[in-house]
């Protein structure tokens, strides 16, 4: 293996292009210029310790942060071609095309049905063949449709917590989004049901691209094809993932995925 | 194990307080309940009529009421309910239990029901039964006769010779009266269809502009106002207006409503019929739009904490996949706080049964002449006065001229309010109770 130049890899072709990105919760500054490429059709995970802005990262690629008052943006993101942080951008149609799995599952108190096809009814689908085709393919990609396909209209609160976030995968992918944002999604998971989600994600990655966050470094080295390394608001290492664990460049990098600080 | 908590510390003391508080109210509920039904679910039970003869030889037929024990001021003594208004002057008598002879209960006693003057209580004396112009006449224990026809008799009955079932099937027969009947008598007797109609018919009306109105203004407070001192100010107000006695309520919709509004509408519309008002007067309109305004609050509250107790998840999850802020609120946020709303409203709706101040300035009268729902077109008449079971039981508890007489329906007036609000409330429970079910567990 070549060893490494930069401490921050780039990537041909990517999905979403950071550059230059500096985020402000008012005064204070969260992310302090970032650039990287996010690879198409890969996995792609941020780690670095508590606080040092992975979710805030995160929530620029679907303008979620524009719930947060007092939240400022410079530097640009494109996905493909469109800038996102353009303020006239269609947020609807950009979360249309980025989907996220939260931390905590949160389906709708609706049936498994319901909560599958919601993104498609607001959407505007109505046919309900196109709906139950949907669902099957979006429980079965998310592996919930055998244990699902008799209850598809009993509450979806019935699941038990690994269902659930199976349950809010599909929720995400029956949109058929390009990118599908996951922030700690295993981290309220037993082992168990971590290893089903980590399962789904090597199979997720060959229809979308997708960016994980972790606190988790063997489960950053197991799902993912490339790393972010963040510290309070910097990228200081980024690079694929097997180089990254192996041989970071980094002093900082080296502590924290060896467990000396964090 | 070594003993490290006394009872005070494990909270013992406050546990036994609570459930001595929550005793105190259940009785005094109990109690409350217990008196009217006591004095209202009887008052329509036929009752035996007593012949009293008197040691001056007089004879005196009528129910016995009340028996008072001896004071030092007076001896023993019995109420009397004798009747004959019209030619006695008053329903009721004392009689002193030393100056009673015998007592004895004939079963020809009758107790006639009449359109006019209260219960004719006596014996029969010629009955003539010949198709409309039938003919009967009455006479009291001492003898004096009256004539009436028969349309002045709503019924007439001998409850001393009546067996329990004749006497059960007069009751169910007076009830269904009093459900289906129109008034009589000043409103004493006879029914209470057009209070009750007015009653249900208010707050069905209320509810229809309170609900909408509370629920957007506090889907507006929640989750659009930016929170500033603007908002918690209105927030501040609307905790308050609950506060505001509600015959202030009163005056403001008599001087909004019905001089303001209602004057400008019959300016603008109905110039041709002045000086007499159509809409710059009272009516249930004008009633229902105030106790809107009174129940407002509730239903504000009660959304706002609903929307409130959402997890924040379920809201960013629905956004994240696309939907918008509008989508959001009507696809998972309403339903999801919809029993947290309908809590507010039914509290709103008891709280509207309940009122009569601001009735009274807005739009109730004692008799009304017409209902404010009937067969003639537009079959709905928002302009029209209407009678209401609250201030029934003002009107006939304390401004009827003959207040012992209508005892009985007071309190048959408040089982009945009671009971609709009871219904309405119910129902709204029922409802309540599915949506839980179908949107159990809102917070995970
Ligand atoms: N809504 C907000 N308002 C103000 N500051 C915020 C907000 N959200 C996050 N921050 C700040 O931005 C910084 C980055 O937060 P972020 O949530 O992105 O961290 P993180 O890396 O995801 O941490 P964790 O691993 O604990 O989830 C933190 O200092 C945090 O305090
Ligand atoms: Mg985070």
């Amino acid at each position: 293996m070549t060893k490494r130049e930069t401490a921050i890899c780039t990537v041909d072709d990517p999905v979403i292009r950071v550059d230059g990105l500096r985020l402000f919760y008012g005064e204070s500054e969260a992310l302090k210029g970032i650039t990287m490429g996010i690879p198409r059709k890969q996995v792609t995970a941020l780690i670095g310790p508590s606080g040092c802005g992975k979710s805030t990262l995160l929530r620029c690629f679907n303008r979620m942060n524009d719930l947060v008052d007092g939240v400022r943006i410079t530097g640009g993101i494109r996905i493909d071609a469109d800038e996102i942080t353009d303020p006239a951008l269609d947020v609807i149609e950009l979360r249309r095309r980025v989907g996220m799995v939260f931390q905590k599952s949160n389906p709708f108190p609706k049936s498994i049905y319901e909560n599958v096809v919601y993104g498609l009814r607001i959407a505007g689908v109505s046919k309900r063949t196109a709906l139950d085709e949907a669902v099957e393919k979006s429980l079965r990609g998310a592996g919930l449709w055998e244990e699902a396909k008799d209850r598809l209209h009993e509450s979806a609160l019935g699941l038990s917590g690994g269902q659930m976030q199976r349950l809010c995968i599909a929720r995400a992918i029956a949109v058929n989004p390009e990118v599908i944002l996951m922030d700690e999604p295993c981290s309220a998971l037993d082992p168990r049901s971590t290893a089903r989600v980590e399962e789904l994600i090597g199979e997720l990655r060959k229809d979308y691209s997708i960016v994980i966050v972790t606190h988790n470094m063997q489960q950053a080295s197991r799902v993912s094809d490339y790393t972010a390394f963040l510290y309070v608001g910097e990228l200081v290492e980024y690079a694929p993932t097997t180089e990254l664990f192996t041989a970071p460049l980094v002093k900082q990098t080296e502590d924290y995925i060896t467990g000396r600080f964090g | 194990m070594k003993k490290t908590t006394n009872s005070l510390q494990r909270g013992e003391p406050f546990i036994w307080m609570g459930g001595a508080a929550l005793a105190l109210i259940l009785l005094t509920v109990i109690l409350m309940l217990g008196v009217v039904l006591a004095n209202g679910a009887g008052a329509f039970w036929p009752a035996r009529l007593s012949l009293l003869e008197l040691k001056d030889g007089s004879r005196v037929l009528g129910e016995v009421t009340r028996r008072q024990a001896e004071t030092p001021h007076s001896a023993e003594r019995l109420q009397i309910r004798v009747g004959n208004r019209d030619m006695y002057g008053a329903d009721f008598r004392w009689i002193e239990t030393t100056a009673i002879k015998a007592e004895s209960y004939p079963p020809d006693a009758v107790w006639a029901e009449r359109m006019e003057h209260g219960p004719f209580i006596g014996f029969v004396k010629t009955e003539t039964k010949s198709g409309a112009a039938a003919m009967i006449v009455l006479a009291d224990a001492s003898g004096r006769e009256k004539t009436l026809t028969a349309g002045q008799v709503v019924r007439l009955y001998r409850p001393n010779a009546m067996s329990f079932q004749a006497k059960f099937g007069l009751y169910l027969a007076r009830l269904w009266e009093l459900l289906s009947g129109q008034p009589r008598e000043a409103n004493t007797e006879g029914g209470l269809l057009p209070a009750i109609i007015g009653t249900v018919m208010m707050v069905f009306l209320m509810s229809i502009f309170a609900f909408p109105l509370g629920v957007m203004t506090a889907v507006y407070l929640r989750e659009y106002a930016k929170d500033g001192w603007a908002v918690r100010g209105v927030r501040i107000a609307v905790n308050n207006l609950a506060g505001i006695p509600s015959i202030v309520y009163g005056i403001f919709g008599l001087g909004f409503f019905v001089y303001g509004v209602g004057a400008g509408i019959d300016r603008l519309f109905f110039a041709d019929k002045l000086p007499t008002p159509t809409w710059g007067t009272g009516g249930i309109l004008w009633a229902s739009l105030t106790l809107s305004l009174l129940t407002v609050p509730v239903v504000i509250v009660a959304t706002e904490e609903a929307l409130g107790a959402i997890p924040p998840g379920v809201r960013q999850a629905s956004l994240a996949l696309g939907a918008t802020p509008l989508q959001t609120l009507t696809r998972v946020l309403l339903p999801m706080a919809s029993p947290g709303i309908m809590t507010g409203f039914i509290l709103a709706m008891a709280r509207a049964a309940g009122e009569v101040a601001p009735l009274m300035l807005t739009g109730v009268v004692k008799l009304a002449p017409s209902l404010p729902l009937d067969g003639s077109f537009p079959f709905v008449h928002l302009d029209r006065k209407f009678m209401h079971l609250g201030f029934h039981i003002y009107d006939v508890g304390f401004q009827s001229p003959n207040v012992e007489a209508s005892r009985p329906m007071v309190f048959m007036t408040t089982l009945l309010l009671l009971a609709i609000v009871l219904v309405m409330s119910g129902t709204a429970v029922w409802l309540r109770n599915r949506m839980r079910k179908r949107y159990a567990g809102g917070a995970f």
